[in-house]
């Protein structure tokens, strides 16, 4: 927990770079954008779950303002989005979701637009709904696309290593429990977004709240059939994404048809309904867990079997399995292993990417089964943990290459800060929770990389240029710090330029906790190339060897001699291109990590060039007549690596425990025949600030040697093991498992009352 | 701004400027502030009252102005992020404790989370941090978990106590 005096700026607490424009209210979202002759684009979306239907555009087409009415029939062309390219911008014919979009509309304010939603004449035959995974996998099920007559993807994850079923038969102790987890919505506060604007018949500008700028590009390219060199995305300040803005949506399609037809600017913009019903969520599940272990509390068997609802069409949410692999195969050591996973479609909404990717949800069931395996064998459930530690230096089942792994110094941490011993009241209980995560990055896509290119003007400005991309996780802000620190220049004499595709250089995107990892590591090395550069001007000025120049806070100076005669960064920059033949100094550094693409088949491969771990640890206080939860002490011990700005990855760890708590005690989106029930902030429960308890952060630095400055990535860790923390401390209280999040009240009453 | 009904002439004063406009029957202060005097830090993030992102101070109380009708506000004086800072780009103790605290991640609920800081602050100038999340009830975050916001409105209320103080 100590401040680190190695570094000037690296470890400290730095407030984020895009602080002040968005405390003054200048930071331009989306809705703040105002381009000349601006439309109103709206979508009409489905009022059935599952139907075919037929639909009359006249009337809305005559209403005056409208100046462009589409549907799947005006650009027949258009391609599929999805993962596996299921999911038309607008469909035809058939819908399989209340989500779905019919037509849409262009007009010259909102009021006219919705007027002109409402005139649009469909008429539903109805089919029967599939809104349910058991019976969606049913024999002679209703099939919602003619490609998967099962209603099964066609990605199929079975991975296996050893062999589990002997080893579950043979085990001393062994536990079998089947664990739910619920649809849950992002919610950003700032609702989807998009404009677009063409200039001639094939080149776009889109003004958008993607997290991944390069691939929306290659998206739009694809479905809309233009050269994806005459797209140029240009992103807005972004209120929020933890995943969803990683696919592009058929909205983002709509926005520039509706541009393309009329020939303007188009915007569309959602309210927190839309939001609600449109944007993806995380992937409910069922999951069944077994584990088995020796007398000894050795662990010898784990099988996992998850169905995951996919809903109505495929998204990169359709990998989620794979990152569930990891802490399957790799969370403690565990020789043999099984994970049997598939997506089945439904007419419910469709899920995407959510901070963890399928993690909290393998976790959850994991380390919540663990704890009943611990009851099973009579083993204090720390115990067991400590007895199947991961260790630096292991290959995991899944063939995770563990480099630097801090689980045993994060788990004791979190003991002690928990004060474990320390006996319990009645009603009261505690409980654990550890994960293993990608920390390196997580290639799921051919290039994991990120280019950077650094610039000293002869102000001695440093500018940032790079395609990476801000949701307020403050990458903007580690990556100036490692400037400043490799620069010696201050932070405010530092800007990044982002957040354009037609200077950015390539960037995956945000996910996978990657961008302070991936990123970073491309920007330190940007930075030491420019350092090289001054060092050998500033050897040239001063008439000496480069590797006789000392740099140090910003000033080259002679070794031997004294900082106050030396040259600070401006002049040196000025030295170099202030003359004939000059140049500028500047350097580029493209950065693609050491990490593998998994074999489809075999799941294997080490995804991640290294793996975050981290501990959570909770004390529950339950009140016995309401069923209420209260957490009276919330502990998060992390291996991070290293940490680079302590203000932000306190702030990465307080959010995504709230969203944790979130996740496992309220937050629920309910489904009734496919329709969602509670489409606004009211009915569906955020935690405030008076739910969020006390908590301890406590940051173990195991140095990663791939890492910037021995960082890992951290983003996601949150509230990847807090559900499963809570669910064991609810257990310890009430001394009966709840196996379906949210803990609710009623389920809690419940639980007490079948102890009793 | 409306295709149909009868517009009304009303004047709202904003930051200590006049704006005058005819405005629909149902057109709410949220949009008359983002579209009619193009200010907008005041953001929307639910429409209907739940989020707070859209708190501005009416006649100097806090409201949500997504659930105020523009014409309520005829005649009356409305504070936004806009309007709490001091001349030359000078920040009010609460922006600035927001910003050295890391009370901001997406920002997006960070002006009206600012505006209510402000006016609970001026109910209570001496909070326990308790207070302080009961008096956020109202304005969500998806980003911080509010530790660092409830930090910063208490490092607020010290700085501005202090300041107090040595007028005195």
């Amino acid at each position: 927990m100590t401040e680190n005096n190695e570094y000037n700026v690296i470890g400290k607490r730095v407030p984020k770079v895009d602080a002040r424009e968005k405390a003054t209210g200048a930071a331009i979202f989306g809705h703040d954008l105002r381009l000349p002759g601006m439309l109103e684009g709206k979508i009409l979306r489905s009022k059935r779950a599952h139907a075919n239907f037929t639909i009359d555009i006249s009337k809305a087409e005559k209403i005056p303002g409208v100046v462009a009415v589409i549907t799947a029939e005006t650009y027949p062309h258009v391609k599929n989005l999805g993962f596996l390219q299921d999911n038309p911008a607008l469909k035809k014919g058939k819908v399989c979701s209340y989500r779905d979009e019919i037509a849409a509309v262009a007009a010259v304010n909102p009021e006219t637009a919705e007027d002109a939603i409402n005139a649009i004449e469909v008429e539903y035959e109805d089919l029967p709904n599939v809104c349910d995974i058991e019976f969606a996998c049913m024999e002679n099920a209703p099939v919602l696309h003619e490609h998967a007559p099962d209603n099964i993807l066609k990605h199929r994850y079975d991975f296996v290593h050893g062999d589990p079923e002997k080893a579950l038969e043979e085990a001393d102790f062994k536990v079998t429990s089947t664990y739910r987890l619920q649809y849950v919505a992002h919610c950003c506060m700032e609702p989807c977004f998009a404009a677009a604007q063409w200039d001639g018949p094939d080149r776009l500008t889109v003004y958008s709240t993607t997290q991944i700028p390069h691939l929306m590009q290659r998206d739009l390219g694809r479905v809309l059939g233009i050269p994806a060199a005459h797209i140029r995305i240009k992103q807005m300040v972004i209120g929020g994404a933890f995943g969803s803005k990683l696919d592009t949506y058929p909205y983002e399609i709509i926005t520039c048809l509706l541009a393309k037809k009329t020939g303007r600017p188009v915007r569309i913009a959602f309210d927190r309904e839309e939001e609600f019903i449109a944007s993806v969520t995380r992937q409910p599940a069922v999951i069944t867990v077994s584990h088995g272990c020796t007398k000894d509390g050795k662990l010898t068997a784990r099988i996992f079997d998850a169905v995951l609802d996919n809903g109505s069409n495929s998204s990169w949410g359709a990998t989620t399995p794979h990152i569930m692999a990891n802490p399957v195969s790799s969370l403690y050591k565990v020789e043999n292993v099984r994970m049997k996973a598939k997506m089945v479609y439904t007419n419910n909404a469709y899920a995407g990417a959510f901070r963890g990717y399928g993690n909290p949800q393998a976790t959850f069931a994991i380390e919540s089964n663990l704890d009943e395996l611990a009851k099973v064998a009579g083993i204090d459930p720390l115990e067991l943990r400590r007895r199947n530690f991961n260790e630096p230096g292991e290959t995991t089942p899944q063939d995770l290459k563990i480099t630097t792994c801090g689980m045993k110094e994060c788990t004791e941490a979190a003991v002690e800060a928990i004060d474990y011993d320390k006996p319990l009241e009645e009603w009261e209980g505690v409980g654990f929770a550890n994960m293993i995560h990608v920390g390196g990055g997580a290639r799921i896509y051919l290039s994991d990389g990120s280019g950077v290119t650094v610039k000293v003007d002869d102000f001695g400005r440093v500018v940032i240029i790079t395609g990476a991309t801000e949701i307020g996780q403050g990458t903007d802000t580690a990556m100036a710090m490692i400037a400043s620190e490799e620069l010696g220049v201050p932070l405010e004499n530092i800007s990044i330029l982002n957040s354009d595709t037609d200077y950015g250089m390539w960037d995956a995107g945000v996910h996978a906790s990657r961008t302070t990892f991936i990123v970073g590591n491309a920007t330190l090395r940007a930075c030491r190339m420019v350092k090289e550069q001054l060092i050998e001007a500033a050897a040239k000025k001063m008439k000496i060897e480069p590797g006789k120049v000392v740099f140090e806070k910003g000033v080259f100076y002679p070794e031997g001699g004294s900082p106050e005669d030396g040259m600070k960064v401006d002049k040196v920059a000025r030295s170099m291109h202030f003359r004939r033949q000059g140049k500028h100094p500047m350097a580029t550094y493209y950065y693609d990590p050491p990490n593998e693409l998994q074999d489809m088949k075999t799941l294997k491969g080490n995804v991640s060039s290294t793996y975050a771990y981290g501990t959570h640890a909770c004390r529950v206080k339950v009140d016995p007549e309401t069923g209420k939860v209260k957490i009276l002490k919330f502990v998060a011990a992390h291996d991070v690596g290293k940490v680079i700005n302590r203000q932000g990855i306190e702030g990465q760890l307080h959010g995504g425990i709230a969203q944790g708590i979130g996740y496992a005690l309220m937050e629920d989106m309910v489904f009734e025949d496919g329709k969602l029930l509670n489409p606004n902030l009211l009915d569906y429960k955020l935690v405030m600030a008076r739910d969020m308890p006390p908590m301890e952060l406590i940051f173990i630095e195991t140095d990663d040697p791939e890492g910037p400055y021995g960082a890992k990535g951290i983003g996601e860790a949150g509230l990847i093991p807090t559900a499963a923390a809570i669910a064991n401390a609810v257990e310890s209280a009430i001394g009966a498992r709840i196996r379906d999040l949210p803990i609710t009240p009623e389920k809690v009453l419940a639980a007490i009352r079948g102890v009793k | 701004m409306t295709a149909k009904g009868e517009m009304i002439s009303i004047t709202v004063t904003i930051n200590g400027l006049p704006y005058t406009a005819a405005v629909s029957a149902t057109m709410n202060l949220t949009d008359f502030i983002r579209e009619v005097a193009n200010l907008t830090g005041t953001n929307v993030g639910c429409g209907e009252g739940e989020c707070g992102a859209c708190t501005v101070f009416l006649d100097g109380s806090s409201v949500n102005s997504c659930i105020v009708l523009a014409v309520d506000a005829d005649g009356k004086e409305v504070t936004t992020i806009e309007g709490i800072g001091g001349p030359n780009g000078d920040l009010h103790p609460v922006q600035q404790a927001f910003i050295d605290c890391g009370a901001i991640q997406c920002g997006f609920c960070t002006p009206g989370m600012i505006m209510q800081a402000i006016w609970f602050l001026k109910q209570n100038p001496d909070p326990t941090p308790e207070e302080v999340r009961a008096g956020l009830e109202g304005n969500l975050c998806r980003c911080t978990g509010y530790e660092k916001i409830v930090d910063a409105v208490l490092t607020a209320a010290q700085q501005m106590n202090a300041v107090e103080t040595s007028v005195r």
